[in-house]
This record gives structure tokens, sequence and C-alpha cells, in this order.
């Protein structure tokens, strides 16, 4: 994580009367955390394909999208064994480390939106939506056509990309 | 020598506690005293250490850096031998004296030794598991005798850790237990039978309603273990597991207030003003008990340690209270629980439950009065803490309690409005 692009608080705020259900939100996030960034060879297995930071939830009419928090009070930050999961100094969002989790899912246990998921396809570990901390923008509200996920800012204005 | 604060324990109490207090005071001067031997380790960890899944350097929650930059004196491997409340001073083994303005006490437990005939003769092969030094010369004893087999008296959360990274050294374990079923406390008979099955498919064996009542040595080795069933195991390495007590030993001799553990209010602190406690050894507030509990788990003992903080730092702010809650994996099935899983009166709950043995799949939900007080979730644990929201925010789930067991559960089965109060608010705040 050597090139944070983002150094300003920042979140993303859910609107499910918008979500289409497209999941284009999941596809983009998992191609945004891929080595090459590049949709099919994200997709068409030249290297295990990521985890999305995303849980989908659909059931009827109703769908929406949904990440992490970054909450204030973040509970998965106090259930962490390893000090993997940390708050980024200078955006305030919740980070995870892998190299440091030993896969011991305290975190799963104690985040209350259960937006954390265990990620097998290498070694164990959890894994969760960083608000693509080295992009300029999230993948997820970049690509959203509905604008049905958003990202403002501390003060909850809106910032679109520019 | 002074200090502002004085922290004794080095464990996560005390790092939350060093955290906070310098989110307040920047300056103060903060002081820890640690009777082990090591900067930082996160003890949870001393079972993946002993299975060989992490080293000694990798159990550090916080970087080596931590502690100056934080401006904190560590001291380490040395006991508090004493402590003066009305001269507010704690004195060390060796003598020296820290004068202390605020102090918080996170000791953290000690293992319960049960009476066992002989077992003051055994000078080798007879450990516990709850400290890093402990772990290392367990994994010397092993390699320099090369041991095969091992006892372990306790089928609890540590014995059965500690079994777990036996396993993984490639060693057989019998475990001895003496309720009827293993993490009597933590589960139900269904849930731990799924484990029991799960063990018993590796090299373990579990005797249950059974203890040791005699131990024999040879040259000061343990040699043999004699159970009440009348049976006689050949071991030459006992591990004793059979629970942790919160260890009380410095403050016996005070005038704080003591139960099972140290008394403290919504505050976290203790009958003296100017002293907090945090941690294993406290007893405080339970979310869902309607009464004061030790919960002895890393969870409770960061945000007590971190509410002490700011209260010994100035800043005034509450504890809420915790439930207890726990994630074990153990030999590759996960578990979550929470709260009240297994109610000694359960026609007084409503009980929902799931199973699927071959998959070693179980999920259990225990509502009163249409809320959530605990559950159970075991080989499927993707998801389980929006229980953990729904028992802190005693909502009412009858409108969606067919759902509670359904493969798709998640936060679209809530009430529109409040997960839309979830979705765009803060996020988790206290």
């Amino acid at each position: 994580m050597s090139d944070k692009k983002v150094n300003k608080p920042r979140r993303i705020i859910i609107r499910e009367e918008y979500c289409m259900g497209c999941r284009l939100c999941e596809v983009w996030c998992i191609v945004a955390h891929s080595k090459s960034k590049d949709i099919i060879k994200a997709y068409k297995g030249q290297e295990p394909r990521p985890v999305s930071g995303i849980y989908f939830e659909e059931r009827g009419a109703v769908s929406f999208t949904l990440q992490c928090r970054h909450c204030e009070d973040a509970p998965c930050l106090e259930a962490c064994l390893t000090g993997a999961m940390y708050r980024d100094k200078k955006t305030g969002m919740v980070l995870h480390n892998k190299d440091k989790c030993v896969g011991c899912w305290m975190c799963i246990m104690a985040c209350p939106y259960g937006v954390i998921k265990p990620d097998f396809k290498k070694k164990k570990v959890a894994s969760k939506c960083d608000l693509c901390i080295e992009l300029e923008f999230p993948a997820c509200v970049e690509h959203c056509p509905n604008e049905a996920i958003i990202l403002v800012d501390k003060e909850g204005e809106r910032i679109d990309k520019e | 020598m002074k200090t502002k604060y004085l922290i004794i324990g080095n464990s996560v109490a005390g790092v939350y506690c060093i955290e906070a207090i310098r989110e307040v005071d920047r300056k103060g001067r903060i002081t820890v005293v640690s009777d082990e031997n090591i900067i930082n380790y996160s003890r949870p960890l001393i079972s993946y250490y002993l299975g060989g899944r992490v080293t000694k350097e990798e159990m550090a929650f916080r970087d080596k850096e931590f502690y100056q930059e934080n401006g904190v004196q560590l001291i380490l491997n040395r006991k508090v031998a004493k402590l003066l409340v009305e001269e507010k001073k704690v004195e060390l083994s060796g003598g020296e004296e820290i004068e202390f303005e605020k102090l918080l006490i996170s000791c953290g437990g000690e293992p319960i030794l049960p009476p066992i005939e002989g077992i003051e003769k055994v000078k080798e092969g007879l450990f516990t598991f709850t400290r890093l030094e402990e772990v290392d010369r367990l994994i010397d004893y092993i390699q320099a005798n090369k041991i095969e087999e091992v006892t372990v008296l306790g089928a609890g959360l540590i014995g059965l850790k500690c079994t777990e990274g036996l396993l993984e050294r490639g060693l057989r374990v019998n475990i001895i237990e003496l309720a009827d079923r293993i993490l009597a406390n933590t589960f139900d008979q269904e849930a731990s039978l799924i484990l029991e099955n799960a063990l018993s498919r590796k090299n373990c064996q579990v005797r249950k309603e059974d203890t040791i009542v005699r131990v024999e040595e040879k040259k000061g080795r343990i040699n043999k273990v004699i159970l009440r069933s009348g049976e006689t195991l050949s071991t030459s390495l006992l591990v004793i597991a059979v629970g942790v007590r919160p260890s009380l030993g410095l403050v016996e001799s005070t005038p704080i207030r003591c139960n099972r553990g140290v008394l403290v209010n919504d505050f976290m602190q203790t009958n003296i003003k100017n002293i907090y406690a945090a941690g294993d050894m406290t007893e405080a507030k339970d979310f869902l008990l309607q009464k004061k509990s030790v919960i002895a788990i890393w969870p409770t003992a960061a945000r007590q340690g971190k509410i002490a903080g700011y209260n010994m730092a100035g800043k005034k702010k509450r504890y809420n209270g915790l439930f207890i809650m726990n994630s074990v994996e153990l030999v590759g099935v996960p578990t979550i629980s929470f709260g009240i899983t297994n109610p000694p009166d359960p026609e007084n709950f409503e009980i929902l439950s799931r199973k699927n043995e071959e998959e070693n799949y179980y999920r259990k939900i225990i509502l009163k009065d249409n809320k959530i007080v605990g559950a159970i979730f075991m080989g499927k644990i993707e998801r389980a803490g929006i229980f953990s929201g729904l028992i802190r925010e005693k909502l009412d789930v009858s409108s969606f309690k067919d759902d509670l067991l359904s493969d798709d559960f998640g936060l679209l089965v809530l009430p529109a409005e409040y997960r839309k109060h979830m979705v765009k608010g803060e996020g988790f705040t206290e």
C-alpha cells in the first residue's frame, strides 16, 4: 500500500431504492483488486480471482450492495488478535493487513454489518472493502450505472469522480 | 520513580489503555510493568505458535516502536510485589518503588490447578497453557524427550486450543474432561458432539465424565495418570487446562473490592478513586446478564482497557457492557458463538436450530421475548456478526423470525427502516 492516493475521510452511502441488481459493483471491485486491473485477466483465471469486498443481497424486487462501513468505533478493530486490522491515520479508514492476519475470524464475529469475508484463496485470511484506497475513486461507486452507491465526504457532501 | 499513569500488565487491556490515554493526554508519563520478558505479544496466538503457524515475531499485535512512539516506559520481566493504595505506589520485586497518580490493574487470569494426589512430587512434564514462556518450555520438553503422546486435562477453550497446536505438531492427544461434553461452557450437546466427532477423526481421543485423581512420577518426571474411572494412562506430558480465574494476588491484601474478579463501575473504576481495572481479572457490567460478570475474552479486555484509559486521562466515557462471544476454529471446523447458547431452563426461551452433521453444519438461535440472546454458528460462519448487532440492539425479530436460519440471511431480511438506518449512518458507534 505504498501509493495511497486518498488522504481524506470519505464514506460510501447505499441507496437501495436505486439498485437494479446488475452486480457491476461486484465485478469492478474484483477487477480493481486484481493484479492486472484487467477485467478479462481478472476473470479468466490467469491469477486467483480476488474476493470482492462487497456483499450483494437480493430478494424479490429488493437488492442492494453492502461494503465495510469503516465505523467510528469499529468492533472489528478491538476484536482483532493480531493487529492486522488497523485504522489508517490519515483517512480514518479501517484497513486490513493480510500478511498479519491468521484467519481467526474474530472480526467476522464482531462486525454488526456482516461485511468481512473469509478468504481461502491463498492463505486463510479475512477480506473486506478498503474503499479503493490505492485508487482515486472507489471502483464500485464509479461503475454503478444508477447511483445506488455514492461517495460522500466527512460532512456528508457528495464527492463525484473528476 | 514517579509516573502519572501506571499500568500493570502488558496484554491487550494495557495496550488499549495506552492508546486511549494518548488520545486525550499526549504528554503525561505512562509506565507499564510486565512480568513477562517480551515487548508485546497476543496471548491467544500461543496455540498458533505451538502449532508452528506463527513465529514469535509474528505474535506481536503492535509494532516494536509502539511504546516509544507513545512515550511509554516499559518495564519487563518484573513483578509488582506490593500495591500500597493509600501511598499511591507499588513496590516491584527487588525493592524499587513507583509512585503513580492513576493506576490500571490488568493482570489477567491464572490457571486453576485442581487438587490431584501426588502432583507436588512431579518436577517435570507438567504444564499449564496461558503464557508464552510456558509454551517455549513445552516445545523444548516435547523436542528434548521426543514426546509422541500428550494428556490434556480439561476440554474447555484453552485445553482444546492447546490440543489443536499439539495435533498440528503431529502428536497424539488424550483429553480428559469432567463434564459430559467438550466445550461445555460455550456450546450445547449438539455443537459439542460435532466437534468431538471431528476431533476423533484426528489423533485425538476424548474421555468424558472422568478426571485425574492421582499422578505418579519416575525420577521427578510424570509417568502415569490414574483416572476416577479406574483407568491408568502412561504419559510423560500432562497439560492442565481446567480453566482460569482472575489473578487477584496483588489486590487481595488491599481495600480494593473484589467478588470473582475486581469489581468496577461503568467507568472501569474500582472502589478506590484513582485505581481502575480491565481485562480478564475484572468483573464489570454484562450486557446480557443484568449483573456484573467476568468475561475473559479479547474484545472485552480491549474495550475495557480503552474505556479505563479515557477515564484515567480525564475524558468521561461509559462502558456499556459486552457479552460473551467467541470465534474458535478447531480441526478445520470454524465456530462462532454469542451470549446464552445453552440455557439451563430452555422452556423459558424460544430455540431455533438447523443441523447437517455430514457438513459439520449447525446453527442455533436462542430468543427471549422475540429478542436474540444467543447464537451458535458452526461450519459456516459468514455474516455471523450481524447477530452480535441484533443482540446489542435488542431488536424485535418477530417479523423476520423465519429468516434467521435461512441460507441468504443478511441485512435484507431486516425491517427496511432499520436497515436503511444502518447503511446510511456513520457506521457503528458506541
